[in-house]
């Protein structure tokens, strides 16, 4: 707490003397994510969320690109989750600004993929200490993050596209982003840059629900009555792109492949599911692909592991308490 | 115990060898958990890979360890003195043993393979148990700071036989 107070005291002071932002630690980052009320067990950010299962159905089309396996044409099972935005496993689920698709290729005993997608297509800045300072304007109000952005002209694309985002009453009918951009590699050894989107198939006016599981109990009845799927599209940077900037989208003029389908077939309360225990850090990656040096995408893998420990911890020593909705 | 005077070539090129392997894998160990920036990814992979090695390493030093003959300690020594010599030395290889091996676990748990140099990836648990993870990520970490005061103790000792007992303990190892 003291920490918080004084890093909002001196937020106005770092943003007038210099454009380089203090350096924040993981664990300075994650306190900031968890804010003044801890739960105990649960993920210090995207809290809430509920557990999907089902399978990738690879047309094969990507396998030029990648010699990853799952790629190949056919079948992979997937653990994944549904989250929303937040430290609070029991808030509202509508009133929350980002939502999320987490999914986890268990392939074998040497192969893993995990994936962690927001709705967002770009991130507002560019590097973490600078996130940490986008963390601080917004818990510090609209006064202080509408100052955040106007000293952050990167963060231009992501306003534009917040400006226009209008959040629909489903996760089943949502865009998910793998913001950052990854390298696949070939049999040949060759790289090529990518980021991708998992596209809806459906269409969800948004809702003015008041029930604060509207999302997760919406799902929960669409998948039961039947299979909530995705395109998955990979879109191909080429030499004018920075693979390493994930403020920035690519032109929509660039190569896109289809490289199959993510089908949900199942749905589990979040504490019951096999998703709980997995961190989704997007750097476990198989064969075939590997990661940028976007520094955003470096950071989440450090923050990702600090509040996992965190979590783990608190689960082994028993101290996680399923909250009551309030 | 025999007459030797000195630690044997091999065991000494193990103990120096050992010495820096280890103080840069703590020194990283500690930065990489704290760091944000984007060699953390750079040195968390090689802080695995050379947890694989060191693992191997050390296999091999106590085994050349006990097959060689290694110098007296010093006769003038309390009986105490001696028995934590002793102890000291053996929590040494057991800490030794323990780092990689409860690290390898943290990452085993987590179903997270490790990946060495791309030539081959150490297997992982198809499906994370975190109860498990969480067990073997403190104790790497109790285990790093009892291995830390260890060593800190082990260069003190080492010192005051120099320095103060003017004895050739320290320079068994040079």
């Amino acid at each position: 707490m003291k920490k918080l107070i004084w890093a909002l005291l001196l937020t106005p002071l770092i943003g007038q003397t210099t454009e380089v932002p203090v350096n924040v630690t993981a664990q300075q980052f994650v306190d900031l994510q968890q804010g003044n009320a801890v739960y105990p067990g649960f993920r210090r950010a995207h809290a809430k969320g509920i557990c999907v299962s089902g399978e990738f159905r690879s047309n094969g089309q990507l396998s030029d690109y990648s010699k990853a396996p799952v790629f190949q044409p056919g079948v992979t099972p997937f653990t994944g989750r549904l989250s929303i935005a937040g430290n609070n496993p029991t808030a509202p689920d509508l009133k929350a600004p980002v939502r999320s698709l987490a999914l986890s290729f268990s392939i074998s005993s040497t192969e893993q993929w995990r994936l962690a997608m927001n709705t967002p297509p770009v991130m507002a800045v560019a590097e973490p200490h600078t996130f940490y300072q986008q963390i601080l304007a917004i818990q510090a109000g609209p006064a202080a993050i509408k100052q955040f952005f106007s000293e952050h002209p990167e963060s231009k694309e992501f306003l534009a596209w917040a400006a226009q985002y209008k959040a629909s009453g489903s996760f089943a009918s949502e865009t998910y982003n793998s913001i950052n951009a990854f390298y696949l590699i070939n049999q040949n050894g060759k790289k090529q840059a990518v980021r991708w989107v998992m596209q809806p198939t459906v269409t969800v006016a948004t809702t003015d629900a008041q029930d604060v599981d509207a999302l997760q109990n919406e799902i929960a009845n669409r998948v039961a009555a039947g299979n909530v799927v995705f395109d998955w599209v990979f879109t191909l940077a080429d030499a004018a792109d920075d693979e390493n900037n994930a403020t920035k989208a690519w032109p929509d003029s660039r190569q896109k492949i289809t490289a199959g389908q993510i089908v949900i077939n199942n749905t589990t309360a979040q504490l019951e599911g096999g998703c709980h225990a997995i961190n989704f850090d997007p750097l476990v990656l198989p064969t075939g692909i590997e990661a940028t040096a976007d520094p955003i995408l470096r950071a989440r893998s450090s923050a990702y592991a600090e509040s996992y420990r965190r979590r783990a911890t608190e689960q082994l020593t028993g101290a996680l308490k399923e909250p009551e909705n309030d | 115990m025999t007459n030797t005077e000195r630690f044997s070539l091999s065991m000494r090129l193990f103990h120096w060898g050992m010495a820096a392997l280890i103080f840069a894998m703590l020194t990283a160990g500690l930065l990489m958990v704290a760091s944000l920036d984007g060699w953390q990814l750079t040195v968390l992979t090689a802080h695995k890979v050379f947890g694989v090695i060191a693992a191997l390493l050390v296999s091999m030093r106590l085994i050349n360890r006990l097959r060689q003959p290694i110098p007296a300690l010093p006769d003038d020594l309390s009986h105490w003195q001696k028995m934590s010599a002793r102890v000291s030395h053996w929590l040494l290889y057991g800490l030794l043993f323990a780092m990689p091996v409860s690290g390898y676990l943290m990452q085993y748990f987590a179903a997270r393979p490790i990946d060495v140099f791309g030539w081959f990836r150490l297997p992982a648990a198809l499906n994370v148990n975190i109860y498990n993870y969480a067990l073997f990520r403190e104790l790497h970490s109790v285990f790093a700071i009892a291995l830390i005061c260890l060593i800190a103790l082990h260069i003190g000792a080492a010192l005051h036989h120099h320095i103060i007992r003017k004895d050739k303990v320290l320079k068994s190892m040079l």
